[in-house]
Parts: structure tokens; C-alpha cells; sequence
């Protein structure tokens, strides 16, 4: 084939600089549903050109996947697809089955979200580079394993010939995600479609990913279509922005156009959801410059921002930490961790692992306690040995006034403290019962404390969806039959429904729109307000814990390296740790996130000396 | 499998737009709050194809029980399954559809004259009984065995499933002979001899249930397997729900599926091996019968007299087929998210997309949106 792949600007054909590679014209698409036609997208009319990346932004639900996956005839047997959609002229829909399969993976090439089900776990990520590189290129089984070696060389792997050799989950989610990337951009597709390729990853390597991208863009010719629900994300590498909402583009524009002067009220509302992080909740006369912060600390000079000014919002911030005294907080502790390890027990040949080691920690009631750290630093783990999932193996844990380290799985006492406790959970399609109804979900706790039964039960079960601003009727439906944000809410009346001293609320908003993110946490800071529970919160994303939490512990690698209040960590970051995982968090706002970019780059390399 | 489909995604946002409109101007209906158990049952009767297996099912029972008496109570019909009387209309079935009449041997007769439907429905009787038998004694043990061992693991799972490997490496049909000749030895008056003598059909099929679980158990712990690891066990474990109610009140239902094609499965099967068994001469044995006994009896007369072949086939058949519209019509209430849909039928909504229609739910959105045309170009 003569279009072998050449990475780098040199290209064979200068000419087709900035033709139009996509060109789609009053795309629709419909799912049937029950005898029905939903429509799930309508009327869409957008082009991209070669070297240009155009983003599609909406929130689940809102058919910006399943117009993309319908460009490549990907849907389900129950959908239908009407209008044009032409690559360089050529149309798509309609086309046969092998014409559009020669198409798939050559001319337009798709990064998934969830890396780890996307890759094939039983095959090395060689092999099924080499695959994609072998179907539609006749090249022999040597050219093309160079081939592959060279697109993983491309994602900045920082060792090809182990990555070629490794299975998908050798690898970290990050090296997976550049794998996909790789084996997506190995037959140097004219198209290339990312449907939320970051939203899986941690702040910290999500910006790695998004640095990637940026440099293929540069490097590579393609035009990409960036799929995402995160106007964070969207600020660092879109050229052009189309919002979608219910099926349809209601604004689009360049990026200074969306982000600067943002004309639809959606489109407002979404910038307005992302959480600032630095900006705290309602109350925003504590607002806090991160960057400032950040360059204060590490001494660091920022080409983008002048001297001057950069000292005066230094200033502001050591001003405003000196005034933010913490109150110290009254009353026994809810939760008390001294020098706490917690070990994963060992599963026949997997041997025991610690996965946190010397923790101490302390919450009182009513206050709000963020855990912060990047996916394997055993936040979680403290989360679930709190409500007594897990095992402590050493040190001293006391959960509302009773000590649990040598509690016995599933014994009374646990039984007990549970009464005590609710947790919300990370992912909330797995954590309610799929054949549940999810009033019964709800009562289940209540019902099994004896607290109330029969009718008095139904009364408490409206009583807690009206607290999370749920539609009574929707006590019968199944899970499957609400929204991200509706089930979520769900889980939080089940953990509110015995009036917990302590709620354990592990990742509650990862799985969550940007926007719907925005008014779970509302809801939550408003019952916490309302109710005065105190609270463990695990989470990645700083700028959630900024909203909501008193005090903030940052975990890493199974230890704690810093704990202090909201203003000392965000204002004061001392570990090299936590001032990356501030400097990583993007924000919607090309320029600021410019700052941002430029700090990150300069902590990094710090990192490296 | 948890990840939720943008399919479910789109969906959900439609129905909760339906929903807020409708709130908007109707009076908020108040639903009644209902139990698993209760949706479930609503699920299953409004299920056609199962129905109508239930009431083919319950025909079948009614007729197969009344006819010819069961246990020593007399039926309705003349004959019994073991009388000889003489040939009319040279065995041909004397039952015709036009003008409809019963005639005097409606199934017609085999070589000796025995009435074919006397023996039919004694067969029905025993082969029912068998299926009944071993579905409910196989899945009891299987579900137990499987839930126990994929829940608990440890030692407990080391015992049980060791115990369903030795019970899956014994030859059943050896096993049934063996039995057999044990039973058949009346002389030694042990009370397994008298109970296997009198009640032939029963304890074949206690025989065959108790050792008809092992696929079963094995599914069911694989399906635990799985299912234990999912949020909502640890989350009913904060509710306070003990080992038991998680095992059967939020396990057993979402591995319902498995269960339910298994032992459908099982039952199906239970006719075959029984008449395996009948062949070899170890199961039911001559005068009394059975559906899978008289069909292989009968298979030398199919030129002959094909009657003799076609009725017990056709309850078979019959019978098989309803148990399994049940099992579906079960799986699918349980199972919330089983959807037909057929691209054909399928009807045009009035588009809640439609720009005037969508209302401003966006947080602090209250501008227009009926300004906005879906019409806008990118570019």
C-alpha cells in the first residue's frame, strides 16, 4: 500500500492541508424502544478538516456517541441512521458491510473511554497493533511488528519493546490508553474519533494523555473529533466546539467564541458546572488562586504571566491563610485512624498486600473530610475499612465511639456500628441492585434495623426521595431505567436512611456528567448542611473535595504525605505530590489552563532532578 | 455488563423528560410503593407467551390426572391403562375433528387392544411426575450447593464442590441399574425396596434429581462467583443484611436466568433419561407406562399404525414446550431490562426534541431554547 505511514509534519501531500476530511450533513438517529422511535439525535450538521480537532460536548444522554458511532455503522440492531455523512467526498451511510469494514480502522480510526474492555486481554498489545497494521496493509509480519514498534514509540511509551511484549493488563491505565492510541493511529487514519478517551484516568495522567494528544495533533495530520462531557478537557485541545443537548448542536463556534462568550444558556450552564477547583462551594469569598499558590511555593516563573502580578496574587494568598484560623472542632470523634495498615487478605496464590500503611486521621462530627490520591493509593481501601468491608491489620480504628480493628467479619458489632454508618458508592449502576426496585433499595436498611415497617416504611421512603429531589413514582422502576445522576441519588438516600453520624462516600461523583456532578454535590453539601453528618470523602478530582471538604489528606502509594485544612493545602501545598496533582486538574479556560500547562511543565521537570 | 449502555442513557433522559412535563401539568400521580415480589408476579402474568404455556400446562396436568385416576382414585374415562378390550375399527383412532366426536377409543388402540389414550394419559402422569420431581429436587440442591460454595468459598466451597465432582465422574445409567437391581430384590423387604416397588416413577425420579444437580450447582457457583463481587452486595452488607437475605434476596434474583434455562433444561432432559431408562428396562416397567416407554415400544409400528407414535410424541412435545414458555416467561420477570423490539412495528413519537417543547431544566437555564434551531452548522 502506498500510504505507509510517515510520523512527523512531513507530509506527502501538502495539498490537502486543511480539505475537509468529515463532512456531515442532517444526520439522525433513532433508537427503538418498546414499539417506539426515540430519537437520539437530530438533524446534525458538522465538517471537520485534516489537522483540526473539532469537540462535541453534552452530557450522557444526549446522542454525542451515538452520533459519532453511527458515522461508522457501529450502532445496535435496533437504531436507525438517516442523512449523509462523507469521508473526503466518499459517502458512509449506506455504503455495504465490507466497504465500510475496509473504511473502519484505516480511514477513520475510533480511541474508546475504557481502555481495558477496548484491548483484547488475551492478546499482547503487539499483536493486535500488528493486526490492525496486517488487515489493511499487505506487509509482511516483520515490517509491521516495526511498524508497531515505532507508533509506540510515537505515544511516547517509555519502553516499546516491553509494551509490544506486554498483555493490556500489564499495563497501567494510562500505557493502556497510549496503546489504544497507538494502534488507532497505526494505518494513519484521515479521521480520528476519541469518545471520551480521558474520562477513565486519573487528573494526573489524564494530563499526561491530553499533552499526547496535543503533540500528535501537531506531529500527525488528522482531523479528530474529541468527544467528551468535560469543558475542562475540551479548553486544552479543541479548535472548535459543538455543544449538544437531547440530539441537538445547540451552540458552536471556535474555542475563544464557546469559552469567551458563551451564547446559549446550555452552554453557560455547562462552564458554569465544571468545578473550579480553587473557587470553593457557594461561599466564594474564599476563593483561591491555585496557580499563585503553586508558583509561591516551587518559586517558579511564569513566562505567560507578568512578575508583578504574580507577587501581588502570592500576596493575597499567604494574606488570606494567615486570616483562615480553623476552628477546632468539638465533641468525641467519629472516626479515629491511629497508625492504621490495611491488608487486601491473601487469595489463593495472590499473596496478602498492604495496600495502606500507617495512617492516622481524625474526623469530627459535622466535619467534612476529603481523601484525596490517584487510583492505587489506597483511598478507597480506607473508605471500606471504615464501614468495616475490610480488615485493619494493625493500628487502632475507632468508628463512631467503638473500636473495630479486631472486630470480626460480619460479627454483631459491626452489625452495629453499621447502623451508624452510610456509604455512597463509586460506580451507582453496580452498587443498586439491578432487580431491585429502587424504593425497596432504599427501605432495605430501615426495614432490616427494624426501624419502621409497612406503611410507615412507605412514608420514610417518600420522605428520603423527596429529600433528594426524586419523583415519588419513581419508587418502582428499576435502576436500568434511570439516569447517571437519578441513581446516584438514589444511593444517597440509602446511605441517608438510618441518619448516619458517619457517611463513608467513596468517588460518588467519578462516574458523573460534568454538569450532573455539579448538582449531585449541591445536593449533598445541602443534606450534609441540613442533616450535620460527618464525612470521609474519597475522591481524585481535587476540585471536588475544594467544594465541599473542611479538611483535605492526600494518599500516596498506601501512605498519607499531607493533611491540613482546605486553605493550607490548596493555598500552602508543601509535598512535591500534592502540588502535581493541583497542577494537573485542568480548567475551562484556554488561557488560565495555558498558565496551568506551563506550571505543570516546570514541576515535572523539578521532579526530575 | 455494569457499564450502562448509551442506549439505557438516552433512553433514561427521555423518560425523565416525559416525566417533568408531565409533572408540569398534571397532578403528580401517586404510585403505591411495590415489592420485588409483586412486580414480578405482574411481570410474569402479563408475559402471553408464558400464560398460555401455564394454561397448556394446567390442561394437560388436569386431564392426565382425572382421566384414568391417580393413587388409587377412580378417573372419569371407561378405560384403564392396563385392560385389554377388543379392536375397534382395526385400532384406527375413532376421535375426529369434523363432526367433532369422542368415539369409543379416540386415540385408537394398540396391537392387543389396550386403549391408546388411557395409556397416554397414564403416561403424562408418570413422566410429569418425574419432570416435577427432579426440577424441583436438582435446582433445591444445585442452587444450594452453587449458591453456598460461590458465596462462601474457603473450605466450604473445597467440600462441596469435590462432593459434585465425585457425583459428575459416576455413570448414571450404571448407577440407575444398580439401583434398580437393589430395588428389584423384594425378598430382603428393606424399606427402600418396598418404597422403590410401590412407588416405581417417584423414586426414579428422587433417583435422578439427586444426581442431576451437579451442572447446576456448578453454574449457579460461577454465576455467585461473579455477582459477590459487585457493589450492591457490600452495599446491602452496610444495610445490615444478613449472609442469607444477601444469598437469596439480592443474588439469587440477578442469577435467576441461569437458573431458570438450567433446570428448564433438566426437565426437558428428565423425559429422554427416564426413557433411557425405561429401554434398558430399569426405569418404568410394563403394564405401567410411560410416554418415553410407549414411544419406544411403539417405534417398529410408525408404518403401520403411526397413532400409536403420534400422541405420545405430541404430549411430549406439548408438555416440554409449555415448561420452557414458563421458564422464559420467568426469566423475564425477573429480569427488568427484557425488551422486544421489532424494527417493523415500531411507531413515530411525537419528538421531545422538538425546540418549543424542551423545557428549561438546566440549572439557572430559564433563557428560550425555542430559538434554537437544530439546524446549526458547525464551521
Amino acid at each position: 500500500m502506498s500510504d505507509y505511514i510517515i510520523p512527523g509534519p512531513a507530509r506527502s501531500d501538502p495539498d490537502s492541508k486543511g480539505a475537509v476530511v468529515l463532512e456531515v450533513r442532517d444526520l439522525s438517529v433513532d433508537f427503538g424502544v418498546e414499539k417506539k422511535w426515540v430519537p437520539a439525535a437530530v438533524g446534525l450538521n458538522y465538517e471537520v478538516r485534516a489537522g483540526e480537532v473539532l469537540a462535541i460536548v453534552g452530557e450522557s444522554g444526549s446522542g454525542k456517541s451515538a452520533s459519532s458511532m453511527a458515522l461508522l455503522g457501529l450502532l445496535p440492531s435496533n437504531s436507525r441512521v438517516s442523512g449523509s455523512v462523507k469521508l473526503s467526498g466518499k459517502e458512509l451511510l449506506g455504503a455495504n458491510a465490507s466497504n465500510i469494514r475496509s473504511v473502519r480502522g484505516k480511514d477513520v480510526a475510533v480511541i474508546f473511554q475504557e481502555p481495558m474492555t477496548a484491548l483484547n486481554p488475551v492478546y499482547t498489545v503487539g499483536a493486535q497493533i500488528v493486526e490492525t497494521v496486517r488487515l489493511h496493509n499487505e506487509v509482511s509480519p516483520d515490517e509491521a511488528r516495526e511498524r508497531a514498534l515505532r507508533m509506540l514509540d510515537l505515544v511516547e511509551l517509555p519502553d516499546p519493546e516491553k509494551a509490544f511484549k506486554s498483555y493490556p493488563h500489564q499495563l497501567s491505565g494510562g500505557q493502556r490508553q497510549r496503546a489504544m492510541i497507538a494502534q488507532s493511529l497505526s494505518c494513519d487514519p484521515k479521521l480520528l474519533i476519541a469518545d471520551e478517551p480521558t474520562t477513565a484516568l486519573d487528573v494526573t495522567v489524564q494530563a499526561e494523555i491530553l499533552d499526547l494528544m496535543r503533540n500528535l495533533r501537531n506531529k500527525l495530520d488528522s482531523a479528530i473529533v474529541l468527544i467528551t462531557h468535560d469543558m475542562g478537557v475540551v479548553a486544552d485541545l479543541a479548535d472548535r466546539i459543538a455543544v449538544m443537548r437531547r440530539g441537538l448542536i445547540v451552540e458552536s463556534g471556535t474555542a475563544e467564541q464557546i469559552f469567551h462568550n458563551p451564547q446559549h444558556p446550555y452552554t453557560q450552564a455547562l462552564l458554569a458546572a465544571v468545578p473550579h477547583l480553587g473557587q470553593g462551594g457557594a461561599d466564594t469569598e474564599t476563593a483561591v488562586d491555585v496557580t499563585a499558590a503553586l508558583a509561591a511555593v516551587t518559586h517558579a516563573e511564569l513566562e505567560s504571566v507578568e512578575h508583578g502580578e504574580l507577587v501581588r496574587r502570592e500576596q493575597e494568598n499567604a494574606e488570606a491563610l494567615a486570616a483562615a484560623e480553623s476552628a477546632r472542632p468539638a465533641g468525641e470523634p467519629v472516626l479515629e485512624l491511629t497508625d492504621v495498615a490495611i491488608e487486601y487478605p491473601k487469595q489463593g496464590r495472590v499473596p496478602a498486600f498492604r495496600a495502606v500503611e500507617g495512617a492516622n486521621l481524625t474526623i469530627y462530627p459535622g466535619q467534612v473530610v476529603g481523601l484525596v490520591g490517584e487510583s492505587g493509593s489506597g483511598k478507597t481501601t480506607i473508605g471500606r475499612a471504615a464501614v468495616g468491608l475490610l480488615p485493619v491489620a494493625a493500628g487502632r480504628m475507632r468508628v463512631v465511639g467503638q473500636d473495630i480493628s479486631a472486630a470480626k467479619k460480619n460479627g454483631k458489632q459491626l452489625h452495629h456500628v453499621r447502623r451508624h454508618i452510610g456509604m455512597v458508592f463509586q460506580d451507582p449502576s453496580s452498587s443498586l441492585n439491578p432487580r431491585l426496585p429502587i424504593g425497596e433499595s432504599i427501605g432495605e436498611p430501615m426495614y432490616l434495623a427494624g426501624v419502621a415497617k409497612g406503611n410507615d416504611l412507605q412514608k420514610r421512603i417518600e420522605a428520603l426521595l423527596d429529600q433528594v429531589e426524586l419523583p415519588r413514582d419513581y419508587r418502582n422502576r428499576y435502576p436500568h431505567e434511570l439516569s447517571g445522576g437519578q441513581k446516584q441519588r438514589v444511593g444517597i438516600a440509602r446511605a441517608l436512611s438510618l441518619k448516619p453520624k458517619l457517611m463513608v462516600a467513596d468517588e460518588p461523583t467519578s462516574a458523573l456528567d460534568v454538569s450532573v456532578q455539579a448538582k449531585v454535590l449541591e445536593l449533598f453539601q445541602n443534606l450534609q448542611r441540613e442533616l450535620g453528618f460527618a464525612c470521609l470523602f474519597v475522591t481524585h478530582d481535587l476540585a471536588v473535595v475544594d467544594v465541599l471538604a473542611d479538611r483535605i489528606c492526600v494518599m500516596q502509594r498506601g501512605r498519607i504525605v499531607e493533611q491540613g485544612s482546605r486553605d493550607q493545602i490548596l493555598r500552602n501545598p508543601q509535598e512535591h505530590y500534592t502540588q502535581r496533582l493541583l497542577a494537573a486538574v485542568p480548567l475551562p479556560d484556554p488561557e488560565r489552563q495555558r498558565e496551568r500547562r506551563e506550571l505543570r511543565e516546570q514541576l515535572l521537570a523539578a521532579g526530575m532532578e | 455488563m455494569s457499564q450502562p449502555s448509551q442506549q439505557d442513557e438516552i433512553v433514561a433522559e427521555q423518560g425523565s423528560l416525559h416525566r417533568q412535563q408531565a409533572a408540569g401539568i398534571e397532578p403528580v400521580i401517586e404510585a403505591r410503593g411495590l415489592s420485588q415480589g409483586q412486580i414480578v408476579r405482574k411481570r410474569f402474568l402479563g408475559h402471553s407467551g408464558a400464560i398460555v404455556g401455564l394454561v397448556v400446562f394446567a390442561f394437560i396436568f388436569i386431564m392426565a390426572f382425572t382421566s384414568v385416576g391417580y393413587a388409587g382414585i377412580p378417573g372419569w374415562w371407561k378405560y384403564s391403562h392396563e385392560a385389554v378390550s377388543p379392536l375397534v375399527n382395526g385400532g384406527a383412532p375413532t376421535a375426529s375433528l369434523w363432526p367433532p366426536a369422542w368415539g369409543e377409543h379416540p386415540f385408537g388402540q394398540d396391537r392387543i387392544g389396550r386403549d391408546l389414550f388411557a395409556m397416554t394419559m397414564r403416561g403424562a402422569q408418570q413422566s410429569i411426575t418425574i419432570m416435577v420431581v427432579i426440577g424441583l429436587i436438582a435446582g433445591l440442591i444445585g442452587v444450594i450447593v452453587g449458591a453456598l460454595s460461590g458465596y462462601f468459598r474457603g473450605w466450604m466451597e473445597a467440600i462441596l464442590m469435590r462432593l459434585t465432582d465425585v457425583i459428575i465422574i459416576v455413570p448414571a445409567l450404571l448407577l440407575a441399574a444398580v439401583m434398580a437391581q437393589l430395588a428389584g430384590r423384594r425378598d430382603e423387604g428393606s424399606w427402600f425396596a418396598s418404597f422403590a416397588s410401590t412407588n416405581g416413577v417417584l423414586a426414579l425420579g428422587i433417583f435422578l434429581g439427586l444426581i442431576s444437580w451437579v451442572g447446576l450447582a456448578r453454574l449457579m457457583r460461577g454465576e455467585f462467583l461473579s455477582l459477590r463481587e459487585r457493589e450492591f452486595v457490600d452495599a446491602a452488607r452496610i444495610s445490615g443484611a444478613s449472609n442469607a437475605r444477601i444469598i437469596f434476596k439480592h443474588i439469587l434474583p440477578n442469577a435467576v436466568g441461569v437458573l431458570i434455562v438450567n433446570v428448564t433444561l433438566t426437565m426437558s432432559a428428565a423425559i429422554l433419561t427416564e426413557t433411557a431408562l425405561s429401554y434398558l428396562g430399569v426405569g418404568v416397567k410394563s403394564p405401567d407406562t410411560s410416554l418415553g416407554l410407549l414411544i419406544s415400544q411403539n417405534q417398529e409400528a410408525f408404518s403401520t399404525r403411526p397413532w400409536l407414535f403420534w400422541f405420545p410424541g405430541l404430549f411430549i412435545v406439548l408438555i416440554c414446550l409449555s415448561i420452557n414458555f414458563i421458564g422464559d416467561g420467568l426469566r423475564d420477570a425477573f429480569d427488568p431490562r427484557q425488551k422486544k423490539f421489532n424494527a417493523k412495528k415500531a411507531r413515530e413519537v411525537s419528538s421531545p426534541l422538538a425546540p418549543e417543547k424542551i423545557p428549561a431544566t438546566v440549572k439557572d437555564g430559564t433563557a428560550e431554547d425555542g430559538t434554537v434551531s437544530g439546524d446549526n452548522r458547525g464551521g
